[in-house]
């Protein structure tokens, strides 16, 4: 620690040299916080705390082949299941195509087994109370300004109404948040009551998308997931059921190899990155040879020049890292607060240490051969210039 | 002070003003640029100075090899990543485009957006391929299909996770509408049987495809009879008679879309009124063509904005690189620069050199980085998640405007890189510049 003003100076020697190797090393680390939130968004798709106890069964044909209403009292029937709810994907769209977003008719305890997706004992109240009432969350209510009270319509594009209407309208009676500052994207849906939805429907007929169980004991959830879909074993409407998170993962993974992207374009930033900050170090090291001999004159060993060779690259890597990851993790926020649902995790602990480590071990590689070559140098030979 | 200002100005506007011409230049404009650069060079004065600076310089690179492969890598890696995003975009949207056609037609039910989502009963299918601007064939039937589009989990091959893939009902007529079509392998399926033909895409990605294997498809057994290539986005589906994948779905005599071939393009507004304007249908009509375009707009923008970004990025990085590098080019040839302007060479051949040296060196990058991307990415196949909720093969295209695209962004880095230690290299008091070692 006592020699950090010593590295710091010789690291500064050169000010537009350093300044530019840093600037580099940041957009490296900038590219590397961003793609890094992509990754970790996919990967930890539907990782949340509550998904370990709850279920999702769909028909085993296509999560798109809608389940008879009547399986409800038979799952809710098993022993372990606290609580069945079901959904049915809408698919309606809000003035434009482009402004999309999830709405779901969704069962009348919908919001008891999604306890996360927080609305106040009013606006629930409210919400039992209207029959075409509809819930949105925060992030989207912002997006388009609704308040409460307001109607919003919905062109369907899979259900029509009967008497061939396309156009849906809905009564805003809540607004519902979510705390985890990780999984706002969830406040980008519209629910609104399934029995409505089915009532007006022109091919409804008693069928939903999906069910979702609430089971007491997350360690049970194989063997109940194995007795629902024994209900309707052999039947024309054979399911499938999965935990929460196993359902979500294999939507994902069906979007793109995203691990497979990301991990091509580090691979070329890095191996960029360490060819252009080792040319710096070999520079620094190549100029400075007379000066590393007169530190070995005045008895500095052959290891501590070695280590503050080390030390002055891995300060390089470090200081620009450290700079671009804070930028990708202001850049996360931001993009996060002004488009709302997009799959990017905030820059958390794990990119900070991830990130930290390759900065040291980049810096280390950059530095070990011009240390090397600072540590054998000849006193003798790199006074005279040799 | 004020001519300081002045100094600063005019290099921001001599190093933005070029590269937004670059920018907005054709191909052949900058080739035009390149030669009007080579007559200068070697029919004025001044230019046969610079190309005699430019041609020492280019001498003394193997001196400072190391530092001069710093530039060429790291715009060879912009040029490589940028390249190849923009080659999956573009693959993603002509595999969609090829699909459709203008003089195809296609029905689906008023207010869906994609035929998973539509449905049309017999009557409308019946009363659409009987409008006369429908084409008929040698035995005067209307040549259309009535189609029934659904998604079947069906693990993929490389992961064995079950993925969604287009299950397409097609009717009798279908082999006359899509001329392109060919069974590569194996046979056409019969009529009424629980027989499917497999796209060579779909074929690839997906487990128990291959000819004579058996699908479940909603509790029944299918056999695929064959392998079809389309040279389209078709190619990600599996195909079979309509008639058989309703009974298997309990679809009844309802489908998903109609396609019909019109007598021509120029028939589809015809076509379109007359549907408009009867009163026993209640369908969107759009060419294929169009429909096709739409499903591909949205994820291959998305792409392509994001492929940009990350070039942008890494191209500020090498940027940078570079200008460390020019700079101690600039640097370590100080003494030889000085030489050259004490024996009567003038600021401007001086800038020109080491800007020459600088492009040469980018456009090296961008044609090792271009090579690259064009050796491992093009027809590389990859899958995403397309319109239907189903997936959609295709390959990644690396096309001449998308090389050229890089190599332009090989000259921007260079331009901008080489500039600053330029105009630092002309401007070094000669006595100084002669005493530095």
């Amino acid at each position: 620690m006592k020699y950090l003003h010593l590295v710091w100076s010789a690291l500064f020697r050169r000010k537009t040299r350093t300044v530019f190797t840093l600037l580099s090393v940041m957009a490296a680390f900038l590219l590397f916080g961003l793609l890094n939130s992509v990754r970790a968004a996919f990967a930890n798709a539907g990782q949340s705390v509550a998904g370990a106890s709850r279920l999702i069964t769909i028909s085993k044909v296509s999560f798109m082949v809608s389940l008879p209403k009547s399986l409800e009292m038979r799952i809710q029937a098993l022993p372990g299941v606290a609580a069945v709810s079901y959904a049915n994907w809408f698919g309606g769209i809000y003035q434009d195509p482009k402004n999309f977003f999830a709405n779901e008719a969704v069962a009348p305890n919908f919001f008891d087994v999604y306890s996360e997706l927080k609305l106040s004992a009013a606006e629930l109240r409210a919400f039992a109370a209207t029959r075409t009432g509809a819930v949105v969350g925060a992030s989207l209510a912002q997006k388009f300004h609704w308040k409460i009270g307001d109607q919003i319509p919905l062109q369907a594009t899979i259900f029509p109404q009967k008497g061939g209407g396309n156009t849906w309208t809905f009564n805003l009676v809540g607004i519902y948040h979510v705390a985890n500052p990780s999984e706002k994207g969830r406040e980008n849906a519209m629910f609104f009551h399934w029995k409505y939805f089915d009532e007006a429907t022109q091919f409804g007929g008693g069928n939903v998308g999906w069910y979702i169980e609430k089971i007491a004991q997350p360690k049970a959830a194989d063997r109940i997931a194995q007795a629902i879909d024994a209900i309707s074993a052999n039947s024309d409407h054979e399911t499938k059921t999965q935990s929460e998170d196993a359902f979500q993962a294999s939507f994902v993974s069906q979007f793109a190899d995203i691990g497979l992207i990301v991990g091509s374009i580090m691979g070329a930033v890095f191996f960029t990155l360490v060819l252009l900050t080792g040319n710096t170090m070999a520079q620094a090291v190549r100029e400075r040879i007379p000066e590393l001999a007169i530190l070995k004159t005045i008895g500095f060993s052959n290891r501590s020049v070695l280590a503050l060779v080390l030390a002055e690259s891995a300060l390089l890597l470090v200081l620009g890292g450290a700079a671009g990851l804070g930028l990708a993790e202001l850049a996360v926020s931001v993009i996060r607060a002004r488009l709302g649902a997009i799959p990017m995790l905030p820059v958390g602990l794990g990119s900070w240490l991830q990130g930290l480590a390759l900065m040291v071990l980049i810096g280390l590689l950059v530095g070990a051969l011009p240390a090397r070559r600072g540590m054998t140098l000849r006193i003798v030979d790199a006074l005279a210039g040799r | 002070m004020w001519r300081k200002i002045g100094y600063v100005l005019s290099l921001i506007v001599a190093a933005v003003v070029p590269v937004i011409v670059l920018v907005l230049l054709p191909a052949w404009g900058i080739l035009a640029a390149v030669a009007l650069l080579i007559a200068w060079l070697a029919l004025t004065r001044t230019g046969r100075q610079a190309w005699s600076a430019t041609a020492l310089a280019i001498t003394t690179i193997p001196q400072r090899i190391g530092s001069s492969c710093v530039v060429v890598i790291g715009i060879a890696g912009v040029v490589g990543v940028l390249v190849a995003l923009l080659a999956m975009a573009e693959g993603f949207r002509a595999t969609l485009q090829q699909t459709g056609s203008d003089d195809t037609a296609i029905a689906l039910r008023a207010g869906s957006q994609t035929e998973i989502n539509s449905v049309l009963d017999h009557g409308s299918v019946v009363v659409l391929s009987q409008e006369p601007q429908v084409k008929r064939d040698a035995q005067n039937r209307p040549i259309a299909s009535p189609e029934i589009v659904v998604a079947a989990a069906i693990p993929k091959k490389a992961s064995g996770i079950t993925a969604n893939v287009e299950i397409r009902g097609v009717g009798e007529q279908a082999w006359e509408l899509y001329p392109r079509l060919r069974i590569i392998a194996g046979r056409r399926f019969r009529p009424g049987l629980r027989e499917l033909i497999v796209g060579k895409g779909a074929a690839r990605e997906f487990a128990h495809t291959g000819i004579g294997s058996s699908l479940d498809l909603n509790g029944q057994p299918w056999t695929v009879v064959g392998e079809f290539d389309s040279g389209d986005s078709h190619n990600s589906e599996l195909w079979a008679d309509t008639a058989a994948v309703a009974t298997t779905y309990q679809r009844g005599n309802s489908v998903s879309s109609v396609t019909v071939r019109l007598e021509s393009a120029r028939s589809f507004d015809a076509f379109k009124a007359t549907i408009a304007s009867d009163p026993r249908l209640k369908v969107e009509v759009q060419t294929t063509r169009k429909y096709f375009n739409a499903q591909s707009e949205g994820l291959a923008k998305i792409i392509r904005v994001l492929g940009t970004a990350v070039a942008v990025i890494m191209g500020i990085g090498a940027l940078f690189g570079a200008l460390n590098t020019m700079y101690a080019a600039v640097a370590t040839r100080a003494r030889e620069i000085a030489t050259l302007r004490a024996i009567g060479f003038r600021g401007a051949p001086v800038v020109v050199s080491v800007l020459i040296e600088t492009l040469l060196l980018a456009v090296g990058g961008g044609v090792i980085g271009a090579a690259i991307a064009w050796l491992l990415f093009d027809n590389y196949t990859a899958s995403t998640l397309g319109a239907n909720f189903s997936q959609v093969v295709f390959e990644f295209r690396v096309t001449p405007a998308l090389l050229a695209t890089g190599l332009k962004w090989a000259l921007a880095i260079g331009f901008l890189g080489g500039l600053f230690p330029a105009v630092r290299a002309a401007r070094m008091p000669v006595t100084e510049g002669l005493r530095e070692l």
